[in-house]
């Protein structure tokens, strides 16, 4: 093909979406509405994939020392703890660190927790991470039958819960997001059928005057690309805005220290550029089938 | 130019619509094809521009057998040879120069030579001031002679015209035929299946009679040969 000819296509293209009116705007809608629900699910499922990863690559096991224990017990707790079958890295914390680490994590009110820095009623602490998140259990239990230790903490049900949760939410999110991409196709290309009731003659008289199906066809990928493109802008000026407030406001006030959004940059230029992606193809795609039927004999 | 050797054409309903036809058309010929309803004209004309491929026997059009034409060639077979049929195929929504232009936009034409060309041809058919109407703002003489504008617009050697004033007039048919008849005088080769006893006798060329799907008569300047 001739680059004049990829011109007359994209201008015939064009043309056509002018000249096509309200079932421009219908087809844009169709596309809008389903990308906006897409990227909606895309970034819940993308960001609770991204915490649950987080929160397997950061499950710790804190092993509180009891209170009055020597000195030489708690270094001897400390290679007790390495030797264990499966530990990664042992990280001793004491109770001084501990308190400057609650107190830096309560913000304003932490200051009041600094009338303790004198008298500390916290525990040493050592943190054990194992190689493996899913031996994290069994680490725990057999720490626990250790002296000298007062508790041992890790985020056993919330790990469980999470991941059992973003299963769900994947399988569901990405039936949906099937379903409204297959939707908005058939839509477009409901939308454009109706755009030429006579569209089996309009291309038999194309035929007839010489035109292949690619030539033919051009026209129409042009148009759907664009219906695609054209739909995908208020999905992506949502994604855009709506991601930069969540990411700076809500998360501030939420502060749960294991729940970290994908960054912004690039995050949400990614989904954009994704939900940009599918508009196209559910432009092109909607707008090719749409004239399929047509262009055999 | 054009020839046809042993044509057989039996549609896949079983009505054998064309049987052992014989034809030898010279460049710059005009030829009617005539007969009853139903005697295998449009078929004749069909087979030409392949839009039916002929169940046994040989067509030559410019050395292109047409039986052996693979699918993905008949766009090229149809941008040598122009169509012309009763009613007007034009693209309703297309402007009367863009209907035109694409005829030259398929044979990817440079911009400048396809507005040449198309006002040229407008010119020739009379209605360059028609250029930005839409076919429905146009009479029916008007649209054929758009249609007519489009075949000729590639400057083809073959002209076929299926029944092209079946849907206009006496004084309007009479237009279309000098129309045709001003490109046939270019050198053009020109075959029309009519029902116009009335052209046929006054025009004085080759007519070529079908009856029951085989030739029947084939005369230099015959007669239309039916009472109506
Ligand atoms: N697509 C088709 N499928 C099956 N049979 C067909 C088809 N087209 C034409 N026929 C049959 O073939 C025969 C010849 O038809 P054709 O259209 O060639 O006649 P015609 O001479 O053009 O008639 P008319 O003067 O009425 O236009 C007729 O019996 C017709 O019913
Ligand atoms: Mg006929």
């Amino acid at each position: 093909m001739k680059f004049r000819t990829l011109m007359r296509h994209i201008r015939v293209g064009c043309r056509n979406i002018i000249r096509n009116g309200w079932m421009t705007i219908a087809s844009i809608g169709a596309v809008t509405t389903t990308l906006i629900l897409v990227s909606v699910f895309l970034a819940l499922v993308l960001n609770l994939n991204e915490i649950a990863k987080n929160i397997e690559n950061d499950v710790e096991i804190k092993t509180l020392v009891e209170l009055g224990t020597s000195e030489e017990e708690v270094i001897a707790l400390g290679k007790q703890l390495e030797e264990i079958d499966g530990v990664e890295a042992v990280t001793f914390s004491s109770n001084d660190e501990e308190l400057q680490g609650l107190i830096d994590s309560m913000g304003e009110e932490g200051e009041t927790w600094e009338l303790f820095e004198q008298d500390n009623p916290l525990n040493h602490a050592f943190v054990v991470r194992a190689e493996v998140p899913q031996d994290t259990e069994k680490i725990a239990k057999e720490i626990q039958s250790f002296d000298n230790i007062n508790k041992v903490v890790f985020g056993k049900d919330v790990v469980k819960q999470l991941f059992e949760f973003n299963n769900y939410a994947r399988v569901i999110g990405i039936a949906l997001i099937v379903a409204l991409v297959f939707t908005a196709i058939f839509l477009i290309s409901n939308t454009i059928k109706i755009t030429i009731i006579a569209r089996s003659t309009e291309i038999g008289i194309m035929k007839l005057v010489g035109a292949t199906n690619g030539f033919i066809r051009w026209p129409f990928f042009i148009e759907g690309l664009l219906l695609g493109v054209l739909g995908s802008f208020i999905p992506i000026a949502i994604v855009l805005g709506g991601y930069y407030y969540l990411d700076s406001a809500v998360i501030d006030t939420i502060s749960f220290s294991f729940v970290e959004l994908l960054p912004f940059n690039p995050f949400a230029w990614q989904l954009s550029l994704l939900v940009l992606a599918i508009g196209a193809i559910i432009g092109v795609w909607g707008s090719v089938m749409s004239i399929r039927k047509y262009l055999k004999v | 130019m054009i020839l046809m050797k042993d044509v057989y054409k039996t549609y896949s309903n079983g009505v054998t619509a064309l049987s052992g036809i014989n034809v030898d058309i010279k460049q710059g010929e005009f030829v009617y094809i005539v007969g009853p309803s139903g005697a295998g004209k449009s078929t004749f004309i069909k087979l030409m521009y392949r839009e039916e491929k002929p169940s046994s026997g040989t067509i030559l059009i410019n050395d292109m057998n047409l039986a052996e034409l693979k699918n993905r060639q008949i766009p090229l077979l149809r941008r040598k040879i122009g169509v012309v049929f009763q009613d007007f195929k034009l693209l309703p929504k297309l402007t009367i120069y863009e209907n035109i232009a694409y005829a030259l936009e398929v044979i990817e034409e440079p911009q400048a030579n396809i507005r040449k060309r198309v006002m040229d041809v407008l010119e020739e058919v009379g209605l360059k001031n028609k250029a930005r109407s839409i076919p429905s703002e146009l009479s029916g003489g008007e649209q054929q002679r758009v249609s007519i504008a489009r075949a000729i617009v590639n400057r083809p050697q073959i002209v076929i015209a299926d029944e092209p004033t079946g849907n206009l007039d006496p004084d309007t048919s009479w237009e279309i035929m000098k129309t045709f008849e001003d490109i046939n005088s270019n050198g053009t080769t020109i075959i029309m299946a009519t029902h116009s006893k009335e052209i046929v006798n006054t025009m004085k060329k080759r007519v070529i009679a079908i009856e029951s799907s085989m030739i029947v008569r084939d005369e230099d300047q015959g007669e239309y040969g039916y009472e109506i």
